[in-house]
């Protein structure tokens, strides 16, 4: 009895510790992709990364609608690309200089599409690799959520997106490139693309870009908005009745996933030099959402994640053993399904659960 | 107008493929809540079939592929059930990665085995030639979906086994309390929809070439088929797939290709403001 009333029991939780874990690894880690992997890096290296910072940009957008949200969206490839076509259309003009960008000549095109005309100016196509992102994904959600579309229908809905934008692209060869897509960029905002110093400043563009939108992102997730986001993933219906409407929650926060992949498509444009339906497709959506899921969807930090190991491993087993990386891909997929639907990062959460248990007993 | 005329066979045909395809996919979702990207390689085991066959059975194989490839793809799609998709039910997301990356495996397997080149099946003499406008292989592709529709609703409508599919469908937990054992169900629905996919690859044998990467040409319009017909509803898929069938072939025939894939998108976004859960909708008054 008396021990009862010496620790009474607690009502209200723990205020929990100050949380300084999280902000250190975020500082090692922008310490390293800033300082330590330039220095470390060769060129041809640093620039594979910053391919795979743009994708875990991509990656970071689909943590978000998904692993928060809870839409599967499979059609990220279409923000991207619209993104990355609308800095590549200004790339190309930039070259051009006045005359006919060189692949319109190719296909016979003699003038220059109105579509086209406005993306000479830099300010126009920034702007735009937001805009059309954000115009597009709004419309889709707001026509799809409001009627209560979710979940695998949603999934569907945007594969077929995908699948119908690689068609578009591929079909108007002389307002896109086809299949070739939009390649040959040589001057960037005056600098020489391909130059190992923009290189290196354009790997740090990435690294700062993805920095900041992670910050964005985690402080997303933290507030209030975040909290309503979780509701509506895990109870659709409560949320409603509560009195919010999830069809905006989920519009909102798909809307900001597009704009995240349609930054990445244009930073990936001077990064890799092309950009071209086969890059944003069906396949190369669905290898992201691996790559999350890889990763661990339900953490921001495991989406990032996830999209660096699949490019790292993509790459390394493109180059060793060519034949075996779909099998390989395959295999790695069913094997995360099946035993570790929460990722690398549940994997690691779990481990260190153990040994503290172990420590402790 | 001849023109007009010359693309009725096409979308129709197109429109029955399709609705082969979806009917295992629109049952294995509609039941057991399964996304099953796979699919679409079962599409190509069938088409295979039929390839190998063409050794064997010369230029009529296809008459020997058809229970054949239902029988090879059916097992296929048996064994993944088994192996894998049982342990996901329920969770339509989770299976829809797990089976893509069964299907990369499976894609991967069919180029080694059989080359990355696409490879022909010769049609059967008797399939050359055309009643006016409608070509005998197309007229035969037509035939064969709805021979497997009335088959398929007979099997759902007059036998016991398919009463017993529909009591799962409508309610899995009230059918398992009256005593259906909902596991071997399952196995049933997932060998039959499979199945049915095989019988696509045959007839897709007869209109164009065979490649490890055929099924995913026609993986995601038949997963707009299910999302326009509604879950698990034969009428539906029937009337999904015809009317996407026939709306693919004239938006290509008066726009053109590259614009006919987004016409589609768009007309099924618009369609889903008036049936946000497809043409027939199973009632339940279960919520999420």
């Amino acid at each position: 009895m008396t021990a009862v009333l010496e620790k009474p029991t607690q009502l209200t939780p723990e205020k929990p510790p100050r949380q300084w874990k999280g902000p250190a690894v975020f500082v090692a880690v922008a310490i390293i992709a800033l300082v330590v992997m330039p220095l470390l890096l060769e060129p041809f290296r640093l620039g594979l990364l910053a391919k795979y910072l743009c994708y875990a940009i991509v990656a970071l957008g689909i943590g978000l609608a998904w692993g928060q949200g809870g839409m599967l969206t499979l059609g990220q490839g279409v923000f991207f690309g619209l993104g990355g076509y609308a800095m590549g259309m200004f790339l190309k003009l930039n070259d051009a200089g006045g005359d006919l960008p060189d692949f319109m000549v190719w296909s016979g095109v003699e003038q220059l599409p109105a579509l086209w005309a406005p993306f000479g100016n830099p300010v126009f196509a920034l702007a735009m690799v937001v805009v059309v992102p954000l115009v597009v994904a709004v419309l889709l959600g707001t026509l799809v959520f409001r009627q209560r579309v979710r979940g695998a229908y949603f999934a569907i809905l945007t594969q077929a997106l995908a699948a119908a934008m690689v068609i578009l692209l591929v079909g108007q060869q002389g307002l896109t490139g086809g299949t070739n897509g939009l390649t040959n960029f040589f001057d960037f905002f005056g600098n020489d693309v391909a130059a190992e110093s923009t290189q290196r400043g354009l790997y740090l563009t990435v690294a700062i870009v993805l920095g900041v939108l992670y910050l964005a992102a985690w402080q997303l997730v933290r507030s209030r908005f975040g909290r309503l986001l979780l509701a509506v993933r895990d109870g659709e219906d409560r949320v409603r009745f509560l009195g919010y409407n999830p069809a905006t929650v989920k519009t909102i926060t798909f809307a900001i996933s597009a704009v995240m992949a349609g930054i990445a498509g244009a930073l990936f444009v001077p990064v890799v030099g092309i950009i071209s339906p086969a890059l944003l497709g069906v396949v190369p959506s669905l290898e992201l959402v691996v790559a999350v899921a890889v990763g661990g969807r339900f953490a921001l930090a495991g989406a990032v994640l996830g999209a660096v190991v699949m490019g790292y491993a993509k790459t390394y087993f493109s180059e060793e053993l060519p034949d075996a990386w779909l099998y390989l891909q395959g295999a790695l997929f069913i094997l995360v399904m099946t035993l570790a639907p929460k990722g690398i990062v549940g994997v690691a959460a779990a481990l260190r659960g153990r040994l503290r248990k172990e420590a402790s007993a | 107008m001849e023109g007009f005329l010359n693309q009725l066979p096409i979308g129709l045909s197109i429109g029955a493929v399709l609705l082969l395809i979806a009917l295992g996919l629109t049952f294995t979702f509609g039941q057991m809540g399964v996304i099953n990207m796979a699919h679409g390689e079962f599409i190509m085991a069938g088409a295979y079939t039929a390839f190998l066959l063409q050794d064997l059975a010369g230029r009529s194989a296809v008459l020997v592929a058809l229970p054949v490839a239902f029988v090879v793809a059916g097992l296929m799609g048996l064994v993944l059930e088994r192996a894998a998709i049982r342990h996901f039910y329920g969770r339509p997301l989770d299976t829809l990665l797990l089976t893509w990356g069964v299907s990369l495996v499976l894609q991967q397997l069919a180029r080694d085995l059989f080359g990355a080149p696409n490879v022909q099946v010769l049609s059967p003499t008797w399939l050359q030639g055309a009643i006016g406008p409608m070509p005998y292989n197309r007229l035969f592709i037509l035939a064969l979906a709805v021979g497997s529709v009335v088959a398929i609703w007979l099997y759902m409508n007059r036998s016991a086994q398919g009463r017993r599919m529909q009591a799962v469908m409508q309610n899995r937990q009230l059918a398992a309390t009256s005593g259906i054992n909902t596991g071997r169900v399952d196995q049933r629905t997932f060998f039959i929809g499979s199945g049915l996919a095989g019988i696509a690859g045959v007839a897709l044998t007869l209109i164009g070439p065979v490649g490890p990467t055929l099924g995913t040409y026609y993986i995601v319009d038949a997963f707009l088929v299910v999302v326009a017909g509604g879950l698990g509803q034969l009428r539906g898929a029937v009337i999904a797939a015809a009317a996407l069938g026939l709306l693919n072939s004239y938006a290509e025939f008066w726009t053109n290709a590259s614009l006919a894939k987004v016409i589609v998108f768009a007309a099924i976004i618009a369609f889903l403001q008036f049936r946000p859960q497809g043409l027939f909708v199973l009632r339940s008054r279960a919520l999420t």
